[in-house]
């Protein structure tokens, strides 16, 4: 197997302790790959890694054939917007953006007059004399984005690169960094724990569970088969594991669920909370054959809608709007009996 | 006035009475332990001495004092001897403002006045012994130094006493009244620390007091000089007014002045009043 | 009534009302148990200080304060404390950053040694440092045989014991600084290209500068008062050697109405070079 001499090329090990790291990561330029995960999968320190902030215990990493593993931080080809921006605080917003191209060997004025064009780029010129203390969040994160793409770097990452922002704010800083990571000619890693962030931003979505990938694909193919609890929930989908034998899917904690695929074998099976219909009283002569009964352990306001957590027979999630729920008189330890019809589940194998 | 007289004079008694016990006890000193209970009830008829003496001594005092200090306890069960050895200016200046001591030992007459003067001496201080200076040189004496005069020369570092302090003043008369212009590296703050100079090595020579290069042993060479005679120093010492525990100090007092207290203060190298 | 005060005080604090305001409010704000001691403290701070106003010999001042050797120690004082606090600032402040950002075998050990100096008797320190960089010292034997430099009885032997006994208290100050200070900072800097002593030069040095201001304030304030250390490792000679404190405690043997002049100047001038550096760097920190 031949590395490939354009973009990256990764096999991350960090041990740190009892944790460990291990993902492989690999990218074309102008690939956005977010990195996708609970908190403390890993997700940053593989970034750290790219970064050259901590050191790899162990595989390679390569960026346009060139391996990288020994090179220090500041000699890599590499940008970074951090979570909270770092933006110096000492510095105005054009001094840190020419820092980069200063410490690559720009002369004062030129380093000043490639910031300049950066932040006129971000549509920051007006603020260029600011210190970061004056500016909003969402120009300090255009100034940091400006800042690490102002050294040419051949990988971008960006650590959580919205998690700062308030969230009227980041609707459009969102749109902007879409933008800008589109036009990016190499490759940009992003880090983020928010699925939205990352469907929107990101070609390509790895997720990383306890230091390891546990499913990766597009936005959309992730979105419509989740492969572990996590992702389940990040997606807003019902998740299960079984044997699927026919229409027939037998879970592995003993209940059925009858499917539109016709599969043998270990499968997932998923549907949304809002293919869940709920009733007091057991249906008679419902058209669902997937019916199974069970008890409310919660209720909370879900945008517009009430999320019901159930347990029972089959733990689920079920969406009912607000007149649906009151009209059912739901309250915690209420017994109610949960649908769902087979066209609206969704099974892929494992 | 009268009443201070009368206190005086009470003192006196007391020290007297003092006294003749100090002499009773060294007498017992030389006999047998077990005598020694007897005669502290022989000495009933002055108030039993206890307790702890403070003396402020000058620094150059510091071994035959401690050893005087050891005597007096073994001579005096349940009594203590503190000593705070420092400049005898320092010295002066913490009895002026108040400084608990019972007694005053200086290195110069000079230094003396000042606690005297302020009327916080009992009586008239009494010179006990007599220092005279000496040059200390590196062992050895590897720059040949013989004179006084040899350490004018500029190749040497000398150190000197400041002369607010009793041994810088008198080297200063000794250099003055030999005609001679020196200048020294550094005025020391005091004779230890000039002659700890030279124990260091820092300086060649320091101008310090025979006791002094005495208690040095071979870390240093003493040199005699003649222009020494002119800068005897008198160290005076003195009860003080203050005194918390005046029986033992007067006590102390006579001990330095006795024969045994003044063969210690011999053997460290001081010259008899 | 007064309950009402108070909690209108705690807003009005909270709020980060105006300075004026907030002054006015906090003297019945704050909680006996906490003032009382508090204002004891100070008491016993500032009434030694007010004794010397009290018995200085306002009358021969003029007379005290005029003489040459007043104003050679001043000036001998002033230069010093001021190349000591440089000296501190050269070695001091990467030694600091060596202690914050670094992770070495025995760090704590060193670190408690830096800091020995503050513990040990200044008088000790300078036959320490006599035995160390004396003439016949472990490295003072060969500073003078090779190149003929003998530190003690010297101006630089004065610096060299100043900046000795103030260097701890810079890199203390600094070291806190550069611990609270985000060393992500520097991360940031090594993506843009910046080598380590760049990230270091270009941003944590600014960023800690109120820290290292403080730090430098404490040590040139130390190195002044510096008494111990000086005399033994570098003497007493006017003009060389003698610093203010040294005369001021030679002056104390024969004449403290001197001592206490010369305390006077040593006094107006640190207050005076505090307060002005105060107002200027120590408030930002």
């Amino acid at each position: 197997m031949t590395p490939p001499d354009k973009g990256l090329d990764a096999h991350l090990v960090v041990e740190r302790g009892t944790f460990r790291l291990d993902v492989e990561l690999t990218a074309a330029p102008g690939d956005v790959v977010a990195l996708l995960g609970p908190n403390g999968a890993g997700k940053t320190t593989a970034l750290r890694a790219l970064a050259g902030l901590v050191g790899l215990t162990d595989g390679h990493l390569r960026l346009d054939g060139a391996e990288l593993d020994r090179t220090p931080p500041e000699s890599r080809p590499v940008g970074v917007v951090f979570q909270d921006y770092l933006l110096f605080p000492h510095l105005t917003a054009l001094d840190n953006v020419g820092f980069g191209p200063r410490c690559q060997g720009a002369t004062k004025a030129e380093s000043r007059a490639i910031a300049a064009e950066w932040l006129e780029r971000m549509g920051l010129a007006e603020h260029s004399g600011a210190k970061p203390r004056k500016l909003s969040g969402g120009q300090a994160q255009r100034v940091a984005v400006a800042r690490a793409l102002a050294t040419r770097p051949r990988l971008l990452l960006l650590d959580e690169p919205l998690a700062a922002l308030d969230a009227r704010t980041r609707l459009d800083v969102r749109a902007q960094l879409r933008r800008h990571l589109a036009e990016f000619e190499a490759v940009a890693v992003l880090v983020t724990h928010d699925p939205l962030d990352a469907m929107v931003l990101a070609d390509r979505l790895v997720v990383i569970e306890q230091g390891r990938i546990v499913q990766e694909g597009t936005p959309a193919d992730i979105a419509r088969h989740p492969r572990t609890d996590y992702i389940a929930q990040l997606v807003g989908l019902n998740l299960y594991k079984g044997n699927a034998d026919g229409h027939t899917v037998t879970l592995d904690t003993g209940p059925t669920i009858t499917t539109t695929e016709d599969l043998t074998g270990e499968v997932f099976v998923a549907f949304p909370p809002s293919a869940v219909t709920l009733f007091r009283d057991r249906p008679t002569g419902a058209s669902a054959r997937n019916l199974w009964h069970c008890e409310v352990a919660g209720l909370e306001t879900h945008g517009d809608q009430i999320r019901v957590d159930l347990t029972g027979e089959l733990p689920l999630a079920a969406d009912l709007t607000t007149p649906a729920a009151a009209e059912l008189d739901l309250h915690q330890g209420a017994s109610v009996w949960a649908a769902v019809k087979a066209t609206q589940t969704h099974s892929y194998p494992t | 006035m009268t009443r201070s007289a009368r206190r005086t004079r009470r003192t006196l008694q007391v020290a007297g009475a003092g006294a003749a016990a100090l002499l009773a006890l060294s007498a017992c000193s030389s006999s047998d332990d077990s005598s020694s209970s007897k005669s502290d009830t022989s000495a009933s008829a002055s108030p039993k001495m206890s307790g702890t003496v403070t003396v402020f001594a000058a620094a150059s005092l510091k071994e035959s004092f401690t050893t005087l200090g050891k005597e007096f306890e073994t001579a005096h069960p349940g009594t203590k001897v503190t000593f705070n050895f420092a400049g005898s200016d320092t010295l002066a200046a913490s009895i002026t403002s108040g400084a608990p001591a019972d007694v005053f030992a200086a290195a110069s007459p000079k230094t003396m006045a000042i606690v005297t003067d302020k009327g916080d001496g009992v009586g008239t201080p009494a010179t006990f012994v007599r220092n005279q200076l000496e040059i200390a040189t590196l062992p050895g004496n590897p720059d040949k130094v013989t004179s006084l005069k040899d350490l004018t020369k500029s190749s040497l570092k000398v150190v000197l006493c400041d002369k607010t302090v009793p041994c810088g003043a008198a080297a200063q008369k000794a250099l003055t009244a030999s005609k001679l212009k020196l200048t020294p590296v550094s005025y020391e703050e005091d004779v230890k620390s000039a002659l700890n100079k030279v124990v260091l090595k820092e300086a060649d020579a320091a101008v310090v007091y025979k006791t002094d290069v005495h208690a040095a042993g071979s870390k240093v060479e003493g040199v005699e000089f003649p222009e020494s005679a002119d800068a005897i120093n008198d160290y005076p010492i003195v009860l003080l007014k203050n005194a918390p525990n005046a029986v033992a100090a007067k006590a102390f007092i006579a001990l330095v002045q006795s024969a045994e207290g003044q063969k210690v203060l011999s053997a460290a190298g001081f010259l008899k009043p | 009534m007064t309950q009402l005060d108070t909690s209108d005080a705690a807003t009005e604090t909270l709020k980060g009302g105006p300075r004026r305001r907030r002054v006015r409010m906090t003297g019945r704000g704050v909680p006996l148990p906490l003032l009382v001691p508090a204002l004891v403290g100070l008491a016993f701070l500032l009434l030694p200080l007010l004794a010397l106003l009290v018995r200085a010999p306002w009358r021969s001042l003029p007379s005290q304060l005029t003489s040459t050797e007043v104003w050679q120690a001043l000036q001998l004082s002033l230069l010093s404390a001021t190349l000591a606090t440089a000296v501190c600032l050269v070695l001091g402040v990467p030694l600091a950053w060596l202690l914050a950002r670094t992770e070495f075998p025995g760090r704590r050990f060193v670190r408690a040694l830096v800091t020995l100096p503050l513990v040990l008797p200044p008088v000790v320190g300078g036959v320490a440092l006599l035995l160390a960089l004396g003439r016949n010292g472990v490295v003072g034997q060969w500073l003078d045989s090779w190149f003929g430099i003998t530190l003690p009885f010297t101006t630089t032997g004065v610096v060299v014991a100043e900046a000795f006994v103030a260097m701890p208290f810079l890199v203390i100050s600094v070291e806190g600084t550069l611990r609270a200070a985000d060393p992500r900072y520097e991360e940031a800097a090594q993506t843009l290209g910046a080598s380590r002593f760049t990230a270091f030069r270009r941003v944590t040095l600014p960023l800690i500068a109120p820290g290292i201001a403080a730090g430098s304030v404490l040590a040139w304030a130390r190195a002044l008062g510096e008494f111990g250390a000086t005399i033994t490792f570098a003497g007493n000679f006017p003009g060389r050697t003698q610093t203010m404190p040294l005369a001021v405690y030679l002056a104390l043997q024969n004449d403290p109405e001197a001592a206490i002049a010369l305390s006077l100047v040593l006094l107006a001038v640190s207050i005076a070079v505090l307060a002005g550096l105060r107002d200027r760097w120590m408030t930002t920190s």
